[in-house]
């Protein structure tokens, strides 16, 4: 039966591994991850899942043994945050050229130094070039529903790659709102079994995987690998619209808010896309033409359905929390006008980098970006391209 | 299952000829053995190391059993999620419960006594039914013959050269046998030219209820500097002198028990001196070299001794 219950972004992952009882998790605490870890080794005392949860003695190790079990040909999950996501680094790049359908839950938390425990998404986005699928979710609601997505996804025969859910660390981690459980059957039946073509324990087939592969075929599998990325795009459309027909909550790549007939608009990803939503509706109560294009799916990146978006809008904003040292600007910025030069779409473009280690962006701060982009709508051009919102002291 | 030479050449090898491994090399020596005496289904997990990038070149592959190479560092945490899954089937319903599988990590000593080591002891403290073969060449020979955790006292390598400030590796070895013992794991010494030995250690490793650790001598004709024909001789001698001594340890890490007593202890002499890594050792002014190496032989050979009598 489906219900409705308070549930923090960790509760909610928890409990949706928990309906889709993965064989094998493997995992490593770490803030703001650790919840996850906790509610899931509970459900294991308890008898609610039937997991081999394997408690590794590292973030590494991880995913390395998520590696040996899917290689098995068997369900696999795991979660992490910042630090660990960072020591996964080598893995990330091996389950994905290995084809593994490992789904991977990430809080995203800055990377140190300096230390520190708190949101912002340099972690993830920092991983982008690994291969892996990686979904945003705005509130814990969007948790629940995109890790039991995530499985379809990952699992498809035509995709057959990792997928990281990412959350935004206590902003969505830890804070409790109503999150719509489904059936506990309705789940299951969603997501299948996971049938792999391949897998190490087929003796009588054995197979040789993970091979040194030399100039003569290397480009040829990796580049198998990215079609294949880019190709998922469908299939993450085409199980978000089946989620929707099924529970009622629909999910795609990008998703517009107030955006058809907006002159200004923010583009973000995860919790960013909750306050910004305040403000666009404040501002159009003054009459002021804001939207919002909230993005889901950052890899494989939606090139066609971003640029569709924005190609009314006169100013737009890219917001977000992670900073790339020394890039011509941060990543999703750079990735935004790479897809709109592409489309040959030509907006006024702006970037701000906000929230690092965990700085509130409250929606105070996110009309102020709007306020610029009014500037910027009126005046025709942009008169800072790269912008760091709320940075003190270096004006 | 018998293991006598006569059956074993009937057999069909899962391990194939024709890898690109050197002349002379231990490691198809091992493996051919190991994969004898594994007694139900074989899976072998492979970290990055001479023996993967010589036998699992795309398109081709060595190997009859299942194989899986995923890095260097982390091989026994690969196996940890495979024999995982496999409870994991079988809890399910979805594998039969009689079907048996010898998850087997084969690595050389880089990837297990130095990067290695921390998921090598994940995999034995979390208890996990694998079997962890080390192909002991003492050194990082993939790379070029640089000094590993394994490296022997004096031994030349070419992050440990011998010249005037320096006469090669200053420290002794790592004594991996005795840290995988001290993790409750059954822990073994063997070497390739004790064949039987080896391939009963494998079948008591499998039979095993739990983790399983045996570090195996492998001359490496390239790295150690010695003609190709020589592997299993110089094995031998490392064994007689009791530089390699071959015993196992049992009951939780508690019994040790050696396996092998020479008849007469060669002196290390004998080992050293065939090997062009340890040349500089009889150049006039360091033989201090031999005694310092000898004496660290004996300490050892003389511990374990004690350990095997103690327990």
């Amino acid at each position: 039966m489906r219900k409705k219950i308070g549930l923090t972004g960790d509760g909610a992952a928890a409990e949706a591994m928990r309906q889709i009882d993965p064989e094998v998790v493997a995992v490593y605490p770490i803030t703001p991850q650790t919840e996850i870890v906790e509610r899931f080794a509970e459900f294991v005392a308890e008898g609610l899942v039937q997991t081999e949860l394997i408690n590794v003695e590292s973030e590494h190790s991880a995913l390395s043994a998520c590696c040996g079990s899917s290689m098995a040909g068997v369900r696999t999950m795991t979660c992490t945050s910042a630090q660990g996501l960072a020591l996964m680094h080598e893995m990330l790049y091996i389950a994905a050229g290995n084809r593994l359908p490992i789904v991977m839950v990430n809080v995203n938390r800055t990377l140190s130094a300096p230390i520190n425990i708190h949101n912002d998404q340099s972690d993830s986005l920092g991983s982008r070039d690994a291969g892996w699928i990686q979904l945003y979710c705005e509130n814990p609601q969007e948790v629940y529903d995109t890790v039991i997505q995530a499985v379809r996804i990952a699992e498809d025969h035509q995709v057959m790659l990792p997928v990281m859910v990412c959350l935004d660390g206590f902003i969505v981690s830890h804070n409790m709102e109503p999150v719509e459980l489904l059936d506990d059957g309705e789940v299951k039946e969603f997501i299948g079994e996971f049938k792999p073509r391949l897998n190490l324990l087929d003796t009588e087939r054995p197979i040789t995987a993970g091979n040194l592969t030399l100039p003569e075929y290397f480009f040829e599998h990796k580049y198998a690998q990215v079609y294949a990325l880019e190709q998922s795009k469908e299939k993450i459309e085409e199980v978000g619209r089946e989620f929707g027909d099924r529970f009622g909550r629909r999910y795609g790549l990008v998703e517009g808010y107030k955006l058809d007939d907006a002159e200004i608009a923010v583009i973000t990803l995860g919790s960013m896309a909750g306050t910004a939503r305040v403000a666009v509706d404040a501002l159009r109560g003054e009459g002021i033409k804001a939207g919002l294009l909230k993005m889901r799916c950052y890899r494989p990146f939606p090139v066609q359905e971003l640029a569709g978006a924005l190609k009314n809008i006169r100013a737009a904003a890219v917001m977000e929390k992670a900073v790339s040292p020394g890039a011509p600007g941060p990543a999703v910025f750079s990735d935004i006008i790479a897809a709109l030069y592409r489309q040959s779409v030509r907006i006024n473009l702006i970037s701000y980098v906000a929230g690092l280690g965990g700085r509130d962006v409250p929606v105070k701060s996110i009309h102020r970006v709007y306020e610029h982009l009014q500037k910027v709508a009126a005046s025709g051009e942009p008169d800072r391209i790269l912008n760091y919102l709320d940075l003190r002291g270096w004006e | 299952m018998a293991l006598n030479l006569k059956e074993l050449s009937q057999r069909e090898p899962l391990f194939t000829g024709g890898a690109r491994l050197c002349v002379g090399c231990p490691a198809p020596m091992i493996v051919k053995q190991v994969l004898y005496a594994a007694p139900h289904n074989p899976i072998v997990v492979n970290p990055t190391c001479c023996l993967e990038v010589s036998s699992a070149v795309f398109p081709y592959s060595s190997w009859k059993v299942p194989y899986y190479h995923n890095a260097f560092e982390n091989a026994a945490a690969v196996a940890s999620g495979i024999e995982r899954a496999v409870v994991a089937l079988k809890k399910r319903g979805r594998l039969a419960r009689d079907k048996e599988f010898d998850i087997i990590v084969i690595g050389g000593d880089g990837g297990t006594y130095d990067i290695g080591l921390q998921a090598l002891s994940g995999m034995l403290e979390r208890g996990h039914r694998c079997l962890y073969v080390c192909y002991d060449n003492g050194a990082y020979m993939n790379t070029g013959i640089q000094r590993s955790g394994a490296t022997p006292y004096g031994a030349w390598t070419t992050t440990s050269h011998v010249g005037p400030a320096q006469k090669g590796k200053q420290q002794p070895r790592k004594d991996i046998v005795q840290i995988a013992a001290a993790h409750g794991a059954y822990a073994a010494n063997a070497s390739l030219h004790a064949w039987r030995d080896l391939m009963r250690k494998v079948q008591t490793a499998l039979n095993y209820d739990g983790p399983s650790f045996i570090n195996v001598q492998a001359p490496c004709p390239r790295g150690w500097r010695f003609p190709s024909s020589k592997t299993v001789e110089i094995a031998r001698l490392g064994t007689e002198c009791c530089f390699y001594p071959l015993y196992e340890v049992t009951d939780g890490g508690k019994k040790w028990i050696i396996n092998h007593t020479p008849r007469r202890k060669l002196p290390v002499e004998d080992y050293l001196r065939p090997q062009g890594r340890f040349a500089h050792f009889f150049q006039k002014g360091n033989e201090y070299l031999i005694e310092e190496f000898q004496r660290q032989v004996d300490e050892r050979w003389e511990h374990l001794l004690k350990l095997a009598e103690m327990s």
